[in-house]
């Protein structure tokens, strides 16, 4: 691939800015982390009839894994807090994001699976992009809030008490997993697919 | 196996193959070691890209780390959540690392409680002094590290009473405890001196049984179950941190809720 199929868009001719590649992959190893974690700490005392087959867990065995967890979350929060600060900060969100219009994300969606929608422009976000983007960091915030009242229950107990008490937010906590593993299923799957906006989360265009 | 119903009725026998699972591997030098316990990172690379003893010693700071983190977060006067007496979960889950049946007996007509360390009274507590200690009640949420939570009503004495008379300097750093089947914990003073931190000999206002801790448990709602040692017969304050039994084997050591 040359390097004149690459819509030049951002101002300073990067699709990604510097701050977004590093924040997106110090995200990316730090949920891996939590994720491979969290498994196994759900596997200790299951919410639904299954568990997570070991092999893919991280950690050894409880102890080990709420280690992994409660290390990695610290990487996962600040560096969120940087990125959403950020996002904001220079409109990104803003611009990249928004609008999300219903309308779009049903014409959009229908030409995706149809296999129309068009992927040229790697610095424009299509409906249903926008729509994952901004889902997925909203899943995010729910789920390091939900894991946080699950950590502190007694001293944070009002945070607790907004995801409906303790027990409520383990179940709010596998949810916001699940929507968060969901979509990096999609998210990697596209990557694959068009390799080009892998190399732009790289270098940046 | 998997039949597992977190809350209510939450199954004992289940519980207890629980506790036994929680155990490391004996084979395991340290509970990081070997490639299959680095799964995700180790699947994804091909390859051991973090040894293990090294992530062990990080992994441990960070967590002496988040004790510092949970101190300086801790409450003196924040009180956990109480509950009406319909909430109490019954019926109450029996959790420890061995079976039911292999609970400690300990008979209560020559129990003492051995105190030491900086106190100005080491004398000995027989049950009857004990139970005649002033009582107070609670009906909390205990929280267990593996995620599930069973609510209880416990009646005892407020630990800092317990402090005060035996004449503990609570300018110490720990209060160490050890209980009648080799157990121990140390927590930090401050959860000692909390209001909710009580010395429990009731459970739901009936003598505590033996599968709850006879004669005597430290119930803790600001920490986590394994921080709520049962059938105590020692309890020492201290400035030197003794460890605990679930703490030494990678359990953080603050564990608070």
């Amino acid at each position: 691939m040359t390097a004149e199929t690459i819509p030049m868009a951002a101002v300073d001719g990067s699709i990604h800015p510097r701050w977004v590649r590093v924040c997106h992959w110090i995200n990316a190893l730090a949920i891996l982390v939590m994720i491979g974690s969290g498994w196994q700490i759900y596997n200790a005392s299951p919410l639904f009839d299954f568990e997570f087959p070991k092999q893919i867990t991280l950690g050894g065995w409880l102890a080990g894994a709420l280690l992994w967890h409660f290390a990695a979350m610290w990487v996962v929060v600040i560096n969120g807090i940087v990125y959403v600060t950020l996002g904001i900060a220079t409109g990104r969100f803003r611009r990249k994001l928004l609008p999300i219009r219903p309308g779009d994300v049903i014409a959009d969606m229908k030409a995706a699976l149809s296999f129309k929608l068009a992927h040229d422009d790697l610095s424009h976000y299509n409906a249903v992009q926008r729509l994952l983007y901004a889902g997925v960091i909203i899943a995010g915030i729910i789920l390091v809030l939900s894991g946080i009242s699950i950590w502190k229950p007694v001293q944070l107990q009002e945070l607790t008490a907004l995801f409906g008490g303790y027990d409520a937010a383990r179940y709010v906590h596998f949810f916001a997993m699940a929507a968060v593993v969901g979509f990096l299923i999609v998210h990697v799957a596209l990557a694959v697919i068009v390799p080009k906006s892998l190399r732009a989360m790289i270098a940046g265009r | 196996m998997r039949q597992r119903r977190i809350i209510p009725g939450v199954d004992a026998n289940l519980l207890i193959k629980d506790a036994a699972k929680l155990m490391p591997d004996a084979s395991r030098r340290g509970f990081l070691r070997g490639a299959a316990s680095l799964g995700a990172l180790t699947l994804l690379t091909g390859c051991d890209i973090i040894d293990g003893d090294r992530a062990e010693s990080v992994l441990r700071k960070v967590s002496e780390f988040n004790d510092g983190a949970q101190a300086a977060l801790f409450s003196r006067t924040k009180l956990a959540p109480t509950y009406p007496e319909s909430a109490i979960t019954k019926p109450f889950p029996f959790n420890a690392y061995y079976d039911e049946d292999e609970a400690p007996e300990v008979d209560g007509k020559i129990y003492k409680l051995e105190v030491a360390g900086l106190v100005e009274n080491k004398k000995s507590w027989t049950l009857d002094e004990l139970y005649a200690l002033p009582e107070v009640s609670q009906i909390t949420r205990h929280i267990c590290v593996e995620g599930w939570s069973a609510i209880g009503s416990w009646q005892g004495t407020p630990f800092s009473e317990f402090l005060k008379r035996i004449g503990a300097d609570t300018r110490a750093k720990y209060v160490w405890f050890k209980c009648a089947e080799g157990y121990t914990n140390t927590i930090d003073m401050p959860t000692a001196l909390h209001p909710q931190t009580q010395m429990t000999f009731k459970f739901a206002n009936r003598i505590l049984p033996r599968a709850y801790g006879f004669p005597m448990k430290i119930r803790i709602p600001t920490k986590l179950g394994f921080k709520n040692p049962k059938y105590v017969v020692a309890v020492e304050v201290t400035n030197t941190d003794k460890g605990g039994y679930w703490e030494d084997k990678g359990y953080n050591w603050f564990s608070g809720l």
